[in-house]
């Protein structure tokens, strides 16, 4: 199980507008494509220079692929970059100010202290 | 040698851009009141006239990533651009670009370094909200050059709240060992109680009201011996999973001193986050 893997996602998605929309209108595709392509890139370094050994837990892939953000944050990914990317997804069909963020928090009231362990 | 003319520590806020300049119907409901507090606390700056800011704040995940994290990490660059899509895209701020004080850079580094902080530096460094929203509120024509430190709140394993009470202190005295007639204002922010991507997030006040009331004390009053003693890197998660963010203000309390009173405080309980405000003249306050 990789929690950085699961933030690196995060992070590339959340910065390339692009792949956020990719990511809105067809996550299954986008995450097989992300993990095949890019999840072993090694950033800030020469282009073309990757890693070898990254990959998603199934559990992981499924919860991406499902826009799980409830599991996501079981699984220890770093609340402020799910939170980020999925205002992005989503904050867009708001019908009010704020609703997309107060039902994000409704939806992980089952949670209580101490919350999964983000530590990578 | 160089004098600190005004230590200031804030919470930042990344909506305040977008509340305090929407009208009609898209303005809120509080962005006049939080608009007036705004300008008493930033005439607080304007009366220290300063030269040099000093800048702490903390990278959220724009270019320290955890592929390569530093827990202190300062500036050193003669520009500095400002936010990052992802901040235009959520909280409207605008794209901005600041002139870097080099020198103070360098011995910030290299006394840093002596006095037992290995500092990381960056050379290139495109600065995100944690350090424009103090800007935006404080010194809005951004005319001022300026140091940015950077520390790690985000990315666990954290430094201990000591560490940041002792590189406040070691600021506060390798600021004043500058070899320069220039007064520098260091500026620092962070955050009380605040849930970010938890079930307490966007409630009416801040998930934690008890530890604001009790934090802004502390802070107002310089009380750093009752903060240390209430703080812990596993106490901070209770007030909420975002909370960590308030060891930037013990950095503050610590570039202030310890038992020195705030000459200025100000807060506003807004819905999700409290909002607090603290000013200290070190050689006393400016007169108009």
């Amino acid at each position: 199980m990789s929690k950085y893997l699961l933030n690196k996602f995060l992070f590339m998605v959340d910065r390339d507008p692009e792949l956020v929309e990719r990511y809105r209108s067809e996550p299954r595709e986008l995450v097989s494509w992300w993990e095949a392509e890019c999840a072993n890139t090694v950033l800030n370094c020469h282009t073309g220079e990757a890693s070898t050994w990254l990959r998603f837990a199934d559990v992981e892939r499924e919860a991406l692929a499902t826009h799980d953000h409830v599991k996501l944050f079981e699984l220890g990914a770093h609340p402020f970059l799910t939170l980020t990317l999925f205002i992005a997804l989503f904050e867009r069909d708001n019908t009010e100010p704020l609703e997309y963020q107060k039902s994000y928090g409704a939806r992980l009231a089952h949670f209580s202290m101490p919350y999964p362990d983000i530590a990578t | 040698m160089a004098s600190i003319v005004a230590v200031i520590a804030s919470t930042h806020h990344p909506f305040y851009y977008r509340a305090s300049t929407a009208t009609g119907e898209d303005r809120p409901p509080f962005a006049d009141e939080w608009t007036r507090k705004i300008l008493a606390f930033r005439e607080t700056l304007t009366r220290a006239r300063p030269d040099v800011l000093v800048m702490v704040g903390s990278d959220h995940f724009h270019q320290l990533w955890l592929d390569n994290m530093p827990q202190f990490l300062v500036g050193k660059a003669p520009y500095y651009d400002a936010n990052w899509y992802n901040e235009e895209r959520e909280f409207g701020l605008p794209r901005m670009l600041l002139t870097g004080q080099e020198d103070l850079s360098g011995h910030i580094l290299r006394a840093g370094l002596d006095a037992g902080f290995d500092l990381a530096f960056s050379n290139e460094l495109r600065i995100d909200h944690s350090i424009t929203c103090p800007i935006i509120t404080l010194r809005p024509e951004a005319d001022l050059p300026i140091v940015p430190i950077y520390t790690n709140i985000f990315a666990p394993p954290l430094p201990q709240p000591k560490r940041f009470v002792q590189l406040g202190q070691s600021i506060r005295d390798i600021v004043e060992s500058w070899p320069s007639h220039l007064r520098v204002a260091v500026i620092g922010t962070g955050h009380l109680s605040l849930e970010l991507g938890g079930p307490r997030q966007f409630g009416p006040h801040g998930p934690d009201p008890e530890f604001d009331q009790r934090a802004v004390e502390w802070i107002a009053n310089g009380d750093l011996d009752e903060c240390l003693r209430e703080v812990t890197l596993d106490s901070l998660h209770s007030p909420g999973n975002a909370t960590h963010g308030f060891m930037d203000f013990m950095l503050m309390m610590g570039v202030a001193g310890a038992g020195v009173k705030a000459d200025y405080v100000d807060t506003l309980d807004l819905f999700h986050t409290m909002e607090a405000y603290f000013t200290w003249y070190p050689n006393g306050a400016p007169t108009a």
